[in-house]
């Protein structure tokens, strides 16, 4: 009913290739689009924007980044926070070393920074799979946390190892409030989404989703493993790295190298998983899930608590939080491989012949 | 299926009902305090009995009826000593309840964080004993309040102390003093003055820093049995300092060449090793470990007692439960003074606080009234001195408990003057802030 499809024909191949074929659902995207920029700055309070959708934004953007790399083309990566650190800092030595850098080149010349990096440490992806290049791929993220504490030249020399960033300007417009700070994450979500799921409907897409698939059988069709998997991690790593410059400029504005640390590679790796493997949207899903889960869980334990007449620590909670991630996981991995997207997929096609069965 | 999950979750919670601690406890027109604390993580077994001496506090002057009638309402907030859940749980917790009198958060990074929020939020951030030292200028850090002690002034009294043992500031040209450092913003926090005080003084600075959570310290202490320095001193924190000293027995480095700063040096950081880390030292921000102060009785008469105490009763007394007494006693004492200035029995705001914060001005009759006698000397705040006394003393691990082992130190006001003017003068530059003229300060 409200895939009502009866009497929309294509009449080109361009309309029946396009990214929403059906009319309702480019118009359900626009919509949400268009509330996105104009509706919600209007409707939620400043700590709705602060602390849940600014790092939303940000990491569904990181999240994206390690799906490329995770989802589609199948090289697991424990480095993601390692490729976010180096954005960040490239960033930061781009807008305070060359003077009159504006802030939008700069996180962006970070995030081709953290793509040179990504391909230097993508190496060992053309020797080793699975396990043995999730090793290597630790490797990076520990150098990377060893050279920012260490190399003082990446933090300009700052005795405390700590950074800031203030006054980010965009062409005249200085974004400092927090819907400043929403409209700029957002409009480069947007753009980079778009970006992305262009990139993974082509050519270079359809390479990395036959090295993901098989990688043997890839090559002997003619698919130059070295290019389709290096590009993977150049791609990966610059939209990870422009997440990095994002978080520590936009939403931390202050940072040292603890921020991009393990737990932060852990935590976008768990989203890409439980979000969906090789779904652009499932990158959104594990984002919203994985910053939700524990505000959530803060305001739900205390309350289940009262109806036994026990305080829940803050403590239980922290713990509880990680038992229902870890849980999540295994159920995810086992129930559902493809996470909350191929769920919500399901759905979908389920809606578009709804309500008919079949 | 739905029965089996429901009694999974009651058995979770029953099995959890040992940590009672309650998060949340409000009213109307309370003076409302966020507590960002940590309870788990490699540095939850520090985190744990600050904060519960926080609690307590509050508590206390609760059941003391308040500030002049207001009572104090709280939430606590777990953010893991990690920066960006400490900058969640503030924006979370600030505009609660008629919005935070002040914030406390327990680490130097997320303090980092906030010192770029607070003053647009205008919510003092009080720091005792942590954060960044040279906040203690008040006139650039509006904000920023490290009460009793930073780290500039704790390395210069352990320089001080080394100085009198050795026998003079001449003494000390040649010798080699080890500083071992949790690799994060807290722990490099005392490089500035002790390169400044080598430089005045002719020793060796050697800089060992230790990743963290700070379990991997081998190597390190390889490194100081081979270069055998004269003195060792330790800023680690959780973990990192029960490892400091199993490290340093295993490699026979005499514990009495040990000195660590405040937060290294308390009961979980030497119970676990004993008899080990006896001869170990630290410093003593004012207090140690007071069981038998005049506080440490009220609280257990009228907090304990009723049974509310926070965490375990043995607990009470230690040396973090104090600290967080004591940070808990300042902020009350802030909210106190404003209230002398702005109307008593009234809500105080932000700024408020700040007042009441920058012209704090705790006699020793006043601390011994509210039972710090022998416990805390006196604490008088300045727009230009944030920190409000500089006494320190050391203390001893002596296999059961901590026994003070000097007189007071001051830290030595002509060495770290210019260090704190200096410092945060080129912060202001940085972020084009203005120095707050003494007219400014009065308001």
């Amino acid at each position: 009913m409200f895939y009502r499809e009866n009497g929309q024909f294509k009449t080109t191949y361009q309309s029946d290739q396009q990214i929403f074929a059906i009319p309702q659902d480019r118009w359900a995207i626009l919509a949400i689009v268009v509330f996105a920029f104009i509706g919600v700055p209007l409707l939620v309070d400043v700590y709705l924007l602060r602390a849940i959708l600014i790092p939303f934004l940000i990491l569904s953007l990181a999240a994206l980044g390690v799906n490329i790399l995770v989802g589609y083309c199948g090289q697991i990566t424990l480095g993601a926070g390692a490729s976010m650190a180096v954005g960040a800092y490239a960033a930061y030595n781009f807008l305070i070393r060359v003077s009159g850098m504006p802030a939008l080149a700069a996180i962006l010349l970070g995030g081709l920074v953290a793509a040179a990096a990504g391909i230097v440490f993508g190496a060992p992806s053309l020797r080793v799979r699975g396990l043995y290049l999730a090793v290597a791929t630790l490797a990076a993220q520990f150098f990377w946390d060893w050279a920012f504490l260490r190399v003082k030249w990446f933090t300009n020399d700052s005795s405390s190892g700590s950074v800031s960033v203030a006054d980010i300007n965009l062409m005249g417009w200085t974004i400092s409030t927090p819907t400043d700070k929403y409209l700029f994450c957002l409009g480069i979500l947007v753009a980079f989404s778009l970006a992305a799921k262009n990139l993974v409907r082509g050519s270079i897409g359809r390479q990395w989703m036959a090295i993901r698939d098989m990688d043997v059988a890839a090559t002997v069709i003619g698919i130059r493993p070295m290019y389709a998997k290096l590009s993977a991690f150049a791609v990966s790593s610059f939209y990870l790295g422009v997440a990095g410059a994002l978080w520590g400029f936009i939403h931390l504005g202050s940072w040292e190298p603890a921020a991009f640390s393990i737990d932060r590679s852990f935590q976008l790796l768990f989203m890409v998983i439980i979000g969906g493997m090789g779904a652009i949207s499932g990158s959104f899903f594990g984002a919203a899930f994985i910053v939700i889960l524990p505000i959530f869980l803060n305001q739900l334990l205390p309350w289940i608590g009262t109806w036994f007449g026990l305080d829940i620590s803050v403590a239980l909670v922290e713990h509880v939080q990680l038992m229902v991630f870890g849980g999540l996981i295994v159920f995810f991995l086992i129930v559902e491989p493809h996470g909350i997207a191929r769920l919500w997929s399901t759905g979908r096609e389920k809606l578009r012949l709804w309500p008919f069965p079949h | 299926m739905k029965l089996r999950n429901l009694a999974g979750v009651a058995a979770a919670i029953g099995l959890s009902a040992a940590l009672t601690a309650p998060t949340a406890y409000a009213a109307a027109a309370d003076q409302f305090f966020p507590l960002l604390v940590y309870r788990t993580g490699a540095y939850a077994p520090n985190g744990v009995p600050w904060a519960n001496g926080f609690l307590d506090y509050m508590k206390l002057v609760n059941a003391r009826g308040g500030v002049n009638g207001v009572k104090l309402s709280w939430e606590e907030c777990e953010t893991g000593y990690a920066t960006d859940r400490g900058v969640e749980c503030y924006e979370r917790l600030k505009g609660k309840q008629g919005g935070a009198t002040a914030v406390q958060p327990l680490s130097t990074g997320i303090t980092f964080a906030l010192t770029e929020k607070a003053p647009v939020d205008k919510i003092p951030v009080i720091t005792a004993g942590y954060g960044r030292s040279e906040s203690q200028n008040g006139a650039v850090f509006g904000w920023n309040f490290p009460l009793i002690g930073t780290y500039w002034m704790g390395a210069d009294v352990l320089i001080q102390h080394i100085a009198k043992k050795e026998g003079g500031f001449d003494k000390l040209k040649g010798k080699k003093i080890a500083l071992v450092y949790h690799d994060s913003p807290y722990g490099k926090e005392p490089i500035a003055l002790l390169q400044d005080r080598a430089k005045m003084h002719g020793f060796e600075l050697e800089l060992l820093p230790v990743a963290h959570p700070g379990v991997e310290q081998k190597s390190t202490w390889l490194q100081i049995r081979q270069h055998k320095p004269d003195y060792v001193f330790l800023w680690g924190w959780g973990v990192m300092n029960s490892t400091a000293i199993k490290e340093a027995q295993a490699t026979g480095y005499p514990r009495e060449k040990m000195y660590g700063v405040w937060w290294s040096g308390a009961e979980p950081d030497v119970k676990d090793v004993g008899d080990g880390a006896k001869g170990y030292n630290a410093l003593a921000m004012q207090h140690g470990a007071e069981p038998n102060s005049a506080v440490v009785k009220e609280v257990l008469a009228k907090v304990f007692a009723k049974g509310q105490g926070t965490g375990p009763k043995e607990d009470v007394g230690e040396v973090l439960y104090m600290r967080g007494l004591i940070s808990a006693m300042l902020s009350v004492e802030g909210v106190r003074t404003a209230q002398e200035h702005f109307g008593k029995g009234k809500h105080i705001t932000g700024e408020q606080m700040r007042w009441g914060l920058e012209h704090l001005d705790l006699d020793q009759k006043r601390l011994d009234a509210l039972g710090f006698a022998g416990v805390m000397r006196p604490v008088k705040t300045s727009c230009l001195d944030h920190m409000g006394s500089a006494w320190a003393r050391i203390q001893t691990w002596d296999g059961k408990k901590w026994h003070f082992t000097s007189d007071w130190y001051q830290g030595d006001e002509k060495v770290l003057r210019p260090l704190v003017m200096t410092v945060s003068a080129k912060y202001a530059q940085e972020k084009h802030i203005t120095p707050r003229t003494p007219e400014d300060c009065k308001k």
